[in-house]
């Protein structure tokens, strides 16, 4: 097999990690928000689930949520779910981020001083006002080298869809290597992945950057 | 009667912050609170403006009930009740609280648009003029962190005007200033009094207290021990507590 066929070969699951990453974020980042709002819920029940929700999710490997969510249905419920791979994926990726975001949300919101609501009240702020045009700005300014983080963490985390057998960039390299017994798949995934990483990064300084106007 | 408030009582914990206190504020009149930390004169402050509740007693704005009592428990407004009622008075805090992500001019506009749904040529016109008042209109584009701090809190200032309350509370507004930007904020204030805004000023600042206020009221554990003209309160107080109080400001 030539480089370039190696290379082209490769670039399907280039894109299938990238449909990855960015549908985890698209569906991560404001379900995080949610999830944070019910741990910050008045409603002692509903914050205390949250918090048990958000451990176990956190305390689990993220390779064992990828298992549960795709047999789980099968084993416990004998429901057939042939064909919901991607499916499968997705929401294994999404909840597990989604909690991550949401503690971090959580650290942001809970930075704020509480002047700033006291001040937003006073001037006759409702609640989600308050929220949405005073705080959650503030917060976001806030969380960016934290979210930064994230990022970078789940662009790696793609590889772990290779447990279910998804045929994304790692999957495709490990099997090329073996079929063509060559080093080179794992070359060019590696070179995919810190491309992608320095991609993410600089993008997400421009954003640092843009909200720099204030302290 | 612009501000009513009777038989007011709050604790936090054990800790009895205020027995017992009825301040009234009439239309134009400007009340200067004085008296040691923790007499309980911010925590009056807040329980006026809403942002504590109280365990009992009565707050009325232009006779229209925000809190009464009811068998010895206090009972506030509806919510739509109490936004009715927000718009009476404004608050100015000790630590400005200016929302950093806005500029100068956001800061003053948002809240007339948002919340009173004024038109926005209007506001910008009233904002400008406020600005200009507090002499800042050339930092209508800046951000509260390029300003100093006797520039943010005449910005706070402008902001709350600019709702056009019809009693403005100060919560000691130069505490966190130097004596030279002190200045600034109360010559501002100063100037408001002149216009006959109506204004209820808890400070530290005794010399600005006699000279812009119509009635000085001295707080201590949480009680009012003397209240009257400036001129009676500082030149000749009553009582004991108050000489002992006031000889600490003495030069």
């Amino acid at each position: 097999m030539s480089f370039s066929t190696m290379l082209s070969t490769m670039a399907v699951g280039m894109l299938r990690t990238c449909a990855i990453f960015f549908l985890t974020l698209l569906g991560s980042l404001p379900l995080g928000l949610g999830i944070m709002l019910l741990r910050r819920s008045g409603n002692r029940f509903v914050s205390r689930l949250t918090q048990v929700f958000i451990a176990i999710i956190r305390g689990t490997p993220l390779m064992l949520q990828l298992l549960v969510w795709y047999f789980g249905p099968y084993y416990l419920f004998g429901v057939n779910i042939k064909g919901w791979r991607f499916p499968a994926i997705l929401v294994a990726f999404i909840v597990n981020y989604a909690a991550y975001f949401a503690e971090i949300y959580r650290g942001g919101v809970e930075s704020i001083s509480i002047g700033q609501y006291e001040a937003a009240q006073v001037l006759g702020y409702s609640r989600s006002q308050t929220f949405m045009k005073i705080i959650l700005p503030q917060v976001v300014k806030r969380i960016l080298p934290s979210i930064t983080n994230e990022f970078i963490t789940l662009v790696k985390d793609t590889s772990m869809a290779f447990t279910l057998a998804y045929q994304e960039i790692f999957s495709l390299a490990k099997q090329i290597s073996a079929s063509q017994t060559s080093f080179m798949p794992f070359v060019i995934a590696g070179v995919f992945y810190f491309i992608a990483n320095y991609a993410v990064a600089y993008a997400m300084e421009g954003c640092e950057k843009a909200l720099s106007y204030y302290n | 009667m612009i501000l009513e408030m009777n038989n007011i009582r709050k604790s936090f914990d054990s800790l009895e912050v205020l027995k017992d206190i009825s301040l009234s504020v009439d239309s134009g009149e400007v009340v200067s609170i004085i008296g040691p930390s923790g007499s309980g004169k911010s925590t009056l402050l807040r329980c006026a403006t809403l942002l504590e509740q109280v365990d009992g007693g009565e707050i009325r704005y232009l006779g229209r009930a925000a809190c009464t009592e009811e068998n010895g428990a206090p009972r506030y407004a509806s919510p739509s009740e109490l936004k009715e009622l927000r718009r009476a008075f404004g608050l100015v805090f000790q630590s400005f609280n200016l929302f950093p992500h806005y500029s100068v001019l956001k800061n003053v506009m948002e809240a007339p648009m948002l919340v009173q749904k004024r038109n926005k040529e209007e506001v910008r016109a009233t904002a400008m003029g406020l600005l200009e008042k507090m002499g800042l209109e050339s930092k209508c584009d800046a951000y509260p962190c390029q300003l100093s701090g006797g520039q943010q809190q005449r910005v706070a200032i402008a902001r709350a005007l600019c709702l056009k309350p019809e009693i403005l509370f100060f919560d000691e507004p130069t505490s966190a200033l130097d004596p030279e930007l002190t200045g600034e904020v109360l010559k501002v204030i100063k100037q408001l009094a002149e216009e006959n805004m109506t204004m209820v000023i808890v400070t530290h600042e005794m010399p600005f207290a006699r000279a812009v206020s119509d009635r000085v009221i001295f707080m201590d554990g949480g009680v009012i021990v003397e209240q009257g003209e400036p001129e009676e309160v500082f030149g000749n107080p009553r009582q004991e507590r108050t000489k002992q109080f006031l000889r600490n400001y003495e030069p």
